[in-house]
């Protein structure tokens, strides 16, 4: 389970970083989403996978899968969630200030 | 005490501006300048019996005690010698200014400041022993000198002069601080007389080569020699006093001074007796070949000084053999040109000063400085006229003068050397005293054409720009003094010797005891082939001179294209256009190219270092066991994620992104997440939400937006970071290294009273992070509410334009 896990990190990597290659400002916000979701999966697989029952002591169970990759994603679910947010309105405020959303246009301002 | 006179320029240089302010109108500012280098000088006149006697001073001042950086001043023979040149020129350079910067024009304040920085800085640089304090001042010595040439800043010639000669000097310097600290690993001590103590420690190290070569590189720049000697000429720009002071008696033997007191430690090694002769010679020939192109009266003296360097530096270099030969009589006899060395800086000093000083008086009188405007000014001007035939005349090496002296000994020195029969000279020993022989003769050709062109000939005030009379008693007072030593020196030689040179001497050598009878000076010592060496260049000398129109003419015509200069400006130009056309060749404000640079690093230095240190290692044996319902799952997300990068419309590519987070959320379902599944789920459809609502607001004209277009770099790049991911994960779970510590978070409900492990981590084990995830949250709702509400404002001023 663990290595086809890892294999569909690689995918979406791989899928994540070509979408940030691309000249559009809204397809590299979504590659890094992708990104992020990889992340997330890599850090929980990394803790193995399927041993024992949820971490909640009133379960009563004999194990208990790996807590501490999961506190781990909680946080980063939040602060990808913050970042997320935080570009999107930046880009959607670069497109109202300069009419494009092409990084190849968006190079700054000259005049300024 | 010591310390009170070495500071006393540094410390004086505060009040100038003050005195300047209050006293100006009423007494020229220099006056109160004067005072200081005539302390100095008298104060450095009582160590004079003492050194002469063979004692040695030292005194220490504590900087920085716990590094061991301490300004340690050492006096002995060679840095008296120099202190009282710096001290006894300042004092006359300083009587010259008064006359020759104006009241009233100048911005004297910034001069004197500067001039006593300089003083400042070269006699910290003389008399310190401590290796680091030395090259502090050493640098100083540039800063201020690169500040005195572009005085008058506002003439780009200035400004491009003192940029050269600090570029070339602060090269060198560098080049200097690299050898020095090889010199303090070898020897573990910061302390140039602890050096001298164990030398065998030093000479027998693998550093003692190249932290010659580098020394080398910092005297060699400094003291302008071939091939970094160009900055003199362009330094010229300076006013007169400074050139006189600077860049003729003192900071230009600031290299001699550096190479005479490390041939204790460097010399009788073959690769620093042919690089300091070797190099001398060469500079001098150069000099004084090219000193016969110039029209230009202080360029001429500049390239002359570089000759004259060339040949105290050629006989420091023969000087060094005596620490190869010891206390023998092959180390007495290349002793003595080492004293040749010393006294031929000396009078060069006083001759070259003077000359200096004549140029500043013809310029201040009669508005040119070129040779082909003047002439006649014999009639006109009488008392310059011999001074500078004095000076003239002493720098050609002729009797009565102090030059003949050290001229003479200079041949001596390289006829002895073409017989020393070590080093290879046996083969090519000759040629030194036929470079030097022909050098002489071209400096004779200069000399006379100096005092001719300028004094002789046909006067003709209708080419000069002002009414030519002889110069204010006060201009003439400082070059008549040196006249007249110049005249004293060759009538008193010994009295120097005995006193300021043979200390210094002994200073430079010290394993070669010198009795004063090798040392004594004489004016006239018998027919011998030295003599018959000067009267050639005499003769021929005046043949070539009278001949010069024909052929110096067609000097002046050698193509740009082979100085020394031309190749200078050609690097530097050329050094600009490659960084320029290097920076924007990868600058190209593209963020996907930095990106593909970001991502092409990682990948190269993970997968090369994974596979040169044998990390890859798999390991499949603790995976859990997979169901077809995970394969179902994998595969729905490989789809959404291939929806996301193919599809041609933007909502599709946000509905399959939304799908993959649920995804997402459904594998922490089967992980055993239960919070996780809760968070990814609102996360991602909030996030979903935000993306749909960006994409309502954008503007129309580019809406419809094509599918992502291929790129195979992009396609390379991307299939490589995945590919390193997944080793790097694989990897990583072949190496289990130690067991988890998840067992102690299990006890969280003896410890925190949670049942709850996950929870119990995030507030009560590791609190911390979830209260700065908070604090991140915070600042992106401020950010985002700052930029919405900002676009309004910029909208709005924007309207109002």
């Amino acid at each position: 389970m663990e290595t086809l896990m890892v294999i569909l990190v690689g995918i979406l990597i791989s899928i994540g970083t070509y979408l940030i290659l691309s000249k559009q400002l809204l397809r590299i916000v979504l590659g890094a989403s992708i990104v992020g979701h990889s992340v997330n999966l890599l850090i929980i697989t990394s803790g193995g996978l399927k041993k024992g029952s949820a971490p909640l002591l009133g379960e009563k169970a004999a194990g208990f899968a790996d807590a501490i990759p999961q506190a781990l994603i909680l946080t980063a679910i939040v602060i990808n969630f913050a970042v997320t947010a935080v570009v999107l309105v930046l880009s959607y405020r670069a497109y109202k200030s300069f009419g494009t959303d092409d990084m190849e246009q968006l190079r700054g301002n000259e005049n300024e | 005490m010591f310390y009170t006179f070495i500071f006393l320029p540094l410390i004086s240089a505060l009040f100038v501006p003050l005195l300047y302010k209050y006293f100006n109108r009423l007494v020229h500012t220099g006056w109160f300048v004067l005072v200081v280098p005539l302390t100095i000088f008298i104060y450095l006149l009582q160590y004079i019996p003492g050194v002469a006697a063979g004692g040695t001073y030292k005194y220490t001042l504590s900087w920085i005690p716990s590094l061991d950086m301490n300004i340690v001043s050492y006096v002995d023979g060679l840095s008296l010698l120099f202190g009282l040149l710096i001290s006894g020129v300042g004092a006359l350079v300083i009587v010259y200014s008064i006359f020759y910067m104006s009241k009233i024009r100048e911005a004297l304040h910034n001069f004197y400041i500067y001039l006593l920085m300089f003083m400042g800085a070269m006699l910290g640089l003389v008399f310190s022993d401590h290796l680091l304090v030395l090259y502090g001042f050493w640098e100083l010595t540039s800063v201020s000198s690169f500040l005195l040439i572009s005085y008058w800043y506002e003439r780009k010639s200035s400004r491009q002069g003192a940029l050269k000669a600090l570029l070339i000097t602060v090269l060198g310097g560098f080049g200097m601080l690299a050898g020095f600290i090889m010199m303090i690993m070898m020897a573990d001590t910061y302390s140039i007389r602890e050096m001298l103590a164990n030398l065998d420690v030093l000479q027998n190290h693998a550093l003692f080569i190249p932290a010659m070569l580098c020394v080398l590189l910092g005297a060699f720049t400094k003291s302008a020699q071939f091939p970094f000697g160009i900055w003199l000429p362009d330094a010229m720009e300076a006013p007169t006093p400074v050139s006189s002071y600077l860049h003729s008696a003192t900071m230009v033997k600031a290299g001699i001074y550096l190479v005479a007191r490390m041939t204790p430690i460097f010399g009788g090694s073959s690769v620093w007796f042919w690089l300091v002769a070797g190099i001398g010679i060469i500079t001098l020939l150069y000099g004084s070949l090219t000193a016969l192109r110039q029209t230009d009266l202080k360029a001429m003296l500049a390239y002359s000084t570089i000759s004259q360097l060339g040949l105290i530096m050629c006989l420091l270099g023969v000087g060094s053999l005596a620490v190869y030969f010891g206390a023998s009589d092959s180390g007495t006899v290349f002793g003595v040109a080492g004293f040749a060395a010393l006294f031929h800086l000396f009078n060069h000093s006083t001759f070259k000063g003077s000359l200096f000083m004549v140029v500043g008086i013809i310029d201040h009188e009669t508005g040119r400085r070129d040779i082909r405007y003047l002439g006649g000014l014999m009639q006109v001007m009488p008392i310059t006229f011999t001074i500078a035939l004095v000076g003239g005349l002493s720098m050609a090496g002729l009797p009565p003068f102090n030059g003949f002296l050290s001229k003479e000994m200079f041949f001596a020195a390289v006829n002895e050397v073409s017989q020393a029969g070590i080093f290879g000279l046996s083969k090519i020993g000759l040629l030194f005293p036929i470079i030097a022989w022909v050098a002489s003769i071209f400096t004779f050709v200069y000399c006379m054409i100096f005092i001719f062109k300028t004094f002789g000939g046909q006067y003709r005030p209708e080419k000069l720009t002002r009414k030519v009379h002889e110069a204010p008693w006060g201009m003439l007072f400082s070059p008549i003094l040196l006249g007249l030593l110049v005249l004293f020196i060759f009538f008193f030689p010994n009295v120097l010797g005995k006193y300021i040179l043979t200390p210094a001497l002994t200073a430079m050598l010290p394993m070669t005891p010198m009795s004063s009878y090798d040392l004594k000076i004489s004016a006239w010592h018998g027919l011998n082939l030295e003599l018959v060496m000067t009267i050639g260049v005499i003769v021929v000398g005046l043949l070539l001179f009278k001949s010069s129109k024909r052929w110096v003419q067609a000097m002046r015509n050698y193509p740009q294209g082979l100085t020394l200069n031309h190749w200078y400006n050609k690097g530097l130009s050329g050094t600009e256009r490659f960084s320029t056309s290097l920076t924007n060749g990868y600058m190209t404000g593209s963020l996907r190219h930095y990106l593909i640079y970001t991502f092409t690093f990682f990948v190269i230095v993970l997968i090369s270092s994974l596979l040169l240190l044998y990390g890859i290692r798999f390991d499949f044996s603790n995976d859990a066991a997979i169901s077809i319902f995970d394969v179902g799952l994998v595969l729905g997300m490989v789809i959404a994620a291939g929806t996301v990068l193919l599809a041609g419309n933007r909502i599709v590519a946000i509905v399959a992104l939304g799908a993959l987070g649920y995804m997402v959320a459904m594998f922490f379902v089967i992980f055993r997440a239960p919070d996780l599944a809760l968070t990814q789920m609102v996360v991602e459809t909030v996030s979903t939400l935000l993306f749909l609502l960006c994409f309502y607001h954008l503007p129309k004209l580019k809406k419809q937006i094509e599918r992502v277009p291929f790129k195979l770099t992009n396609l390379i790049i991307s299939l490589a970071m995945g590919l390193t991911v997944t080793l790097l994960a694989l990897s990583a779970n072949g190496h289990k290294l130690f067991e988890p510590i998840t067992s102690f978070f299990e006890n969280s409900y003896k410890l925190a009273g949670a049942k709850n492990i996950v929870n119990a981590i995030l507030v009560d084990f590791r609190g911390f992070d979830t209260m700065l995830e908070i604090s991140v949250l915070a600042v992106a709702g401020l950010g985002v509410y700052i930029l919405v509400h900002q676009r309004s404002k910029g909208r709005e001023q924007h309207e109002n334009e």
